[in-house]
């Protein structure tokens, strides 16, 4: 039997402890850059190697690893599943052993099969970071959100935070619950019934489910969109055309929330399907906000996978 | 003359009723008496089952042989020494062979095959429609004649509720079950686990028990249209083990069999994306698991049957939704059966001993399963104390998935014996 250690990289939120969280977020804040400046160089992973590899497209989280890396001193080589001997037809764990015998120092790891790097990470010893797996978790943006909200002054404890869209098959909404649930905030998921298995509710204490969009934003103090991922529905769960409709975020939904509501969105947004442009671009919106902590955030976690960063 | 004397074991036979300490002997390859002390000549062999349970020979009415078109994973011989390794003197395996068995050239391959190569007895199950593609029937007559014992589109259920229908229709006349693999692939399509907490948490598309119950509910009912014998293929959901036992309770010539690992294992216990617990149906949740130890206990269930299905770890060894369905099992069943029924006090040791050999015996019609005078003398020998650990390593079948490795069992097969011949010891 595979042994069942607890890895070395970053697989999931779900198995860390609220300290380990809390000390990615508080690292985070040294690695953020003073307003108006480009991130800081630092030299905390000179020599060190780490290998993006990206088995679904990316632009915003491979670029965001890509310079984190960098702006730790990291030397980084991204592959991408259409350039690679995927396309050759080697299996997943060939490809990994053979990026493992030139002996990078972590893999940074996108896969659009659900478990995929916890799968490798009980065959190899090179520590594994995962870039998001499937409809599993994305670790680092849950992360990113919390530094985010952090940012904006709220507490994590007793929050409301709505997460609005395809539950089911978000990877972004299970990691975020992982983590909220662990700090005390009250998590409400909502989206089409089709796309929200009663099950979720026992995913983490304090989660609610609603398919009301009205109930799941009173009084919210954050309201996470999701991106409608037509591409991971395998069916007609919710007929598309009525989706902006039900579950679009438009301006006058905010008057429900609170006053200082803040609304996110993992990105790529698709303006007029989940959010409206004008939400998007409003006061509120936190979305550029977490695109940067998404870099303080991955330097943060690359420095401690790798291990050698002073805390 | 071969002639062989088991000494002094607990004899069980369900077809008797027989459970005391006794000896057996067999003689040229039949059952020749049980009975206390029984006389020997001096050139008779013996076998000390002293502190052992002797009882007719197991049958494991659901195994894939994977011969022909898939020997990298399994074959018949090599199937057929992982069932004596567990304690099976017959197994009947699947028609998803390459070809399908779908006619009695491939029946009469198999046969051919396994009296040439197979230690164990081979009952073969024929396909239900040509191809297993759920359209037209398959050669049934004809397949019977050559030996198939009953006919079944295992992993590819017929959907069309007509066709199903004529094959019952069509069997009836031949005297032979028609066993399904009971899922709604419309349903299921794309799961790759159960349907629930653990699916949702791990991000895996779900396979719900409704896509089970839905197909036993609609054959329940054909069984019934058309009178046929019809059994259930490893029942795994709650629903599905209350309407085999509605449908007994109506007079329904309807049987279940159940697997070891849906006794024995939950969804909750799965490593999480470790393909060795990826097999269909899927492993349920603690209440679907409960359903099916009381189906067994109450008697709606007929068989254990361990779906044996090898795949070699290249096809396991992939992203969890990239694997095949299946596991192995013919060398686990008896240890996992008795952890799990006996052991615990849940059903007797004659109770179990009769799951896996009047049980399927019954179902097929087979003219084994039993220790009477003048019976094939198939004997399993095995021990409900003796501790072992699994090594699926050193496992006889050529392929190497099972969730069970390292697991360490008390009780477990002991000797194997067909047609009179000692065919394994542990």
């Amino acid at each position: 039997m595979p042994s069942r250690e607890q890895p070395r990289g970053l697989l999931g939120i779900e198995n860390l402890t609220r300290d380990q969280i809390q000390a990615l977020l508080d690292r985070a804040r040294d690695f953020q850059p003073a307003p108006g400046q480009s991130f800081p160089r630092f030299d905390l992973l000179r020599g060190r190697m780490v290998v993006n590899l990206f088995y679904e497209a990316s632009t915003r989280t491979r670029t965001s690893f890509e310079i984190a890396e960098r702006r730790l001193g990291a030397e980084a080589v991204s592959i991408t599943a259409q350039a690679s001997s995927v396309s050759k037809g080697e299996s997943l764990v060939d490809t990994l052993n053979t990026l493992a015998a030139m002996r990078p120092d972590a893999i940074v790891m996108r896969h659009s099969a659900s478990g995929a790097p916890h799968f490798l990470q009980r065959y190899l010893d090179t520590p594994i970071v995962n870039a998001g797996d499937g409809t599993h978790e994305h670790p680092t943006q849950a992360l990113l959100d919390a530094r985010t909200i952090l940012d904006r002054g709220a507490k994590l404890e007793g929050l409301r935070v709505a997460i609005i869209g395809d539950i089911a098959h978000s990877r972004v909404a299970r990691s975020n619950v992982y983590l909220l649930s662990k700090f005390g905030a009250d998590i409400v998921l909502c989206g089409p019934a089709s796309l929200l298995p009663q099950e979720l509710a026992q995913l983490a204490p304090g989660v609610t489910l609603t398919t009301d969009m009205t109930e799941a934003i009173r009084d919210a103090d954050v309201i996470m969109m999701l991106r409608v991922q037509l591409e991971r529905q395998h069916e007609a769960a919710f007929p598309a055309s009525e989706y902006f409709q039900f579950y679009g975020l438009r301006l006058e939904h905010l008057r429900l929330a609170r006053p200082e509501v803040i609304v996110m969105h993992p990105g790529p947004i698709n303006r007029g399907r989940e959010i409206s442009s004008e939400v998007a671009d409003s006061q509120r919106s936190a979305i550029l906000n977490q695109v940067e902590n998404g870099v303080s955030i991955r330097m943060a976690v690359l420095e401690q996978v790798l291990g050698e960063g002073k805390k | 003359m071969a002639s062989l004397v088991i000494r002094n074991g607990r004899v069980i036979d369900p077809s008797s009723g027989r459970d005391a300490i006794a000896d057996v002997w067999i003689e040229d390859g039949v059952i020749r008496g049980v009975g206390a002390n029984l006389a020997a000549n001096s050139t008779t062999e013996t076998f000390d089952a002293t502190g052992m349970i002797v009882t007719p020979g197991f049958i494991d009415m659901h195994v894939h042989l994977r011969e022909p078109g898939f020997e990298y994973a399994e074959t018949i011989e090599s199937g057929s020494r992982a069932a004596a390794a567990g304690g099976f003197t017959s197994i009947c395996p699947m028609p998803n062979t390459s070809p399908i068995n779908d006619r009695a050239t491939v029946t009469s391959y198999i046969v051919e095959k396994a009296r040439r190569n197979a230690i164990v007895n081979v009952y073969p199950i024929g396909a239900i429609t040509k191809d297993s593609a759920g359209e037209e029937l398959a050669a049934i007559g004809s397949m019977k004649e050559a030996g198939v014992v009953a006919i079944s589109d295992d992993g590819r259920p017929v959907m069309n509720a007509r066709v199903m229908r004529r094959a019952m229709e069509f069997a009836r006349g031949f005297g032979i079950p028609v066993i399904n693999h009971c899922e709604d692939l419309h349903l299921s399509a794309g799961g790759d686990m159960h349907e629930g907490a653990e699916s949702v948490r791990l991000g895996l598309r779900g396979i719900p028990g409704a896509s089970e119950d839905v197909m036993v509910a609609r054959d329940i009912l054909l069984a019934e249209l058309t009178g046929a014998r019809y059994h259930v293929a490893h029942i795994s959901s709650r629903h599905a083990v209350e309407m085999v036992a509605f449908a007994k309770s109506r007079g329904l010539d309807v049987t279940a069999e159940a697997t070891p690992h849906h006794l024995a294992l939950t969804d909750g216990d799965m490593t999480p994306y470790d393909s060795n617990y990826k097999m269909k149906p899927p492993l349920r949740a603690r209440g679907d698991v409960n359903a099916v130890t009381e189906g067994v206990i109450t008697g709606a269930i007929d068989a254990i049957a361990t779906d044996h299905a090898p795949h070699p770890g290249s096809e396991k060894m992939q992203e969890f939704e990239k694997c095949p369905f299946g596991i192995i099992g013919l060398e686990t069943a008896i240890g996992l059966s008795l952890e799990q029924l006996v052991h615990p006090g849940k059903i007797t040791l004659a109770h179990m001993v009769r799951l896996f050999t009047t049980g399927p015996a019954k179902i097929l019609g087979l003219d084994r399963g039993t220790l009477a005078q003048g019976a094939p003398a198939d004997v399993t020998i095995f021990s409900t104390d003796r501790e072992w650990t699994y090594d699926v390593n050193k496992s006889a079948s050529k392929s190497r998935n099972s969730p069970f490795d390292g697991k360490t069992f008390k009780g477990g097969p002991v000797a194997t014996i067909v047609n009179g011949r000692i065919v394994w010891q542990a």
